[in-house]
């Protein structure tokens, strides 16, 4: 009975409220056939505006907050309990100094070389210091949100960027060397590949640039930048000593778990956060985070059970982490079919390249930041492409009737996918040259490997002078 | 005066101490340890890289009692211990020539 009345009463107050609504416009009259004044309808206008930006911004603050817990504790943890016990505070040190050094260089000059307006290839210096970053909106950058919010929402990409390199070189760096070896990647790496594909004016900008390339939240600009990165820098330092005959299991797959757990929730502001409002898109990429994730943890799962015989946690989790990597770049660009594709494609392949092509090549790419963050980001780039629909994001614009343009190869622009392929290849390219150069600078000025004596002792002690697990006291 | 050591599957600590306690015994010392005798230890998968645990976790007792003590002793932890499967550990025992009880320097049987 109670049910039916509300059933009744629900529409009808609804009803009520959008004939007062729209008593308001100024079109309309009143009741009383008097018209609204013009600085009424303006004031109108302008409540309006300031309620959809305190919701967009609302959802962007969360989401930086978010993407920040990515870092640390979620990559901290998930990297911390997969390398030896002596390692673990060296390892999250590494994840937890870029929330110190990344965030004071973007106040300095980061920002500003990626989101300044420079050249096609990097910004300027005209927000260096925080110069003209306000809290008014920027049109170019979410033009809802202040743009004070939107600086803190990049930074925190800023930060997990290169903290995912450091699952390449674990167990065998100096603190020192990493810390000035990742600063200056920063500048030299992310930086130009964030303002080419993201900052006003850049090459690869989907409105205006010369290769518009669909790079939702950082397929190409966070991971294959960072798992390229790695693969030089496994490379380059060589393998840790007494790799592979000694055994070198992970010391906690619990912390992992809860890392990895953090991680996926996290990768919510990264993706749907990308959207830079509250709105459907948002809500979209959501969704195809949630399910890539998934289907790439089942991916990964079901190619072990298939290949080694069990179906192992540390898999499920690596699996997710791979479907997120991947789906990120096309997370605000296809449907929720194509995400769970790609997200088993991600868990299948990025398997294969940890289980088979590692231990083919025989590099000690030591957390498998190549094999997840490198494989997942280059096969998203091309996947976007693939699979980007105009229905889910009308990036060019829509027709005289009113339909989308076509963006992806599903939509029949195959010219997309040429698109995607040239910005992941100026990805590899430039972080290919940025990578070695710095590390050839920084291990003749500092030298990047600690002593074989320090490395046996462990990075906690050698580096850091403390012990993670003290069972004494 | 003998010491007893048995070396054994760590879940089973718990009815071990149970049946020391029923067959009198007050005094017991327990390490936590790793070996293995004919039980070879297990591989285990991490990122589909193998790696072989040949050294499991152990619990070792240690028990100090009178000789007249020993067959009772050895029952309990025999009936106590064992699963019959490979891996149930084992039992040592040897003489003892002295035990000195630190707070009042008692010697001998009295300071078991």
């Amino acid at each position: 009975m109670l049910h039916r009345a509300i059933k009744f009463l629900f529409p009808a107050a609804l009803l009520g409220i959008c004939s007062q609504a729209l008593a308001v416009a100024p079109q309309l009259t009143s009741a009383d056939s008097n018209p609204i004044t013009r600085a009424q309808y303006e004031q109108l206008q302008q409540t309006i505006h300031d309620a959809q930006s305190a919701g967009d911004n609302a959802w962007v603050l969360v989401s930086a907050a978010l993407v920040l817990m990515m870092t640390a504790p979620g990559l901290a943890l998930f990297y911390g309990g997969l390398v030896r016990r002596k390692n673990i505070l060296g390892t999250m040190m590494q994840s937890f100094a870029m929330m110190g050094l990344i965030t004071v260089l973007w106040a300095v000059v980061g920002y500003s070389l990626a989101f300044g307006h420079g050249n096609g290839f990097i910004g300027g210096f005209e927000h260096a210091f925080m110069q003209g970053v306000g809290l008014t909106p920027n049109p170019d950058y979410g033009g809802t949100i202040p743009e004070q919010t939107y600086m803190i929402y990049q930074l925190m990409f800023a930060i997990i960027t290169p903290a995912l390199i450091t699952g390449a070189f674990a167990e065998r760096v100096k603190f020192s060397a990493m810390a000035v070896f990742l600063s200056l990647w920063s500048l030299v790496v992310y930086c130009p590949m964030a303002h080419m594909v993201w900052g006003a004016g850049g090459i690869l900008n989907i409105s205006g640039g010369r290769w518009p390339v669909f790079d939702f939240a950082g397929g190409t600009v966070v991971h294959i930048t960072s798992g390229v990165a790695a693969l030089v820098c496994a490379l380059y330092l060589g393998k840790r000593t007494g790799y592979p005959l000694e055994d070198m299991p992970p010391h906690s797959m619990v912390l992992s778990f809860i890392g990895a757990g953090m991680l996926w929730v996290g990768w919510f502001g990264f993706n749907a956060g990308s959207a830079l409002n509250a709105g459907p898109l948002a809500t979209s990429a959501f969704v195809n985070t949630q399910f890539a994730a998934a289907a790439g943890a089942i991916g990964w799962v079901v190619a072990e059970w298939l290949i080694n015989g069990k179906p192992t946690a540390l898999g499920a989790i690596s699996g997710a982490v791979a479907g997120l990597a991947t789906i990120t770049q096309a997370s605000g660009f296809v449907r929720p079919m194509s995400a769970l594709l790609i997200g088993l494609i991600a868990g299948i392949v990025c398997s294969f390249m940890v289980f088979r092509v590692k231990r083919f090549f025989g590099y000690d790419d030591s957390l498998d930041a190549f094999g997840v963050h490198g494989v997942g980001g280059t096969m998203g780039a091309l996947l976007t492409g693939l699979l980007a629909s105009g229905a889910i994001n009308a990036a060019f614009g829509k027709d005289a009737a009113g339909k989308p343009l076509a963006i992806g190869a599903v939509d029949g622009n195959w010219h997309q996918v040429g698109n995607q392929a040239i910005g992941m290849g100026i990805g590899w390219a430039l972080s290919i040259v940025g990578t070695l150069a710095l590390l050839f600078l920084v291990d003749r000025t500092i030298g990047l490997r600690v002593s074989p004596e320090e490395e046996n002792a462990g990075l906690d002690l050698s580096q850091h002078g403390e012990e993670a697990y003290d069972l004494n006291s | 005066m003998l010491k007893i050591e048995a070396v054994i599957q760590p879940a089973k600590l718990d009815t071990v101490k149970a049946a020391l306690l029923d067959a009198g015994i007050e005094g017991i010392t327990i390490l936590e340890a790793r070996g293995h005798g004919r039980q070879k230890g297990h591989t285990e998968f991490y990122r589909g890289r193998e790696y072989t645990v040949d050294l499991l976790p152990k619990v070792k007792l240690e028990i100090v009692v009178n000789d007249n003590l020993k067959d009772k002793v050895v029952e309990a932890i025999l009936s106590a211990a064992r699963t019959g499967h490979i891996g149930d550990g084992k039992i040592f025992i040897s003489r003892v020539e002295e035990a000195i009880r630190i707070r009042n320097d008692e010697r001998g049987e009295n300071a078991l």
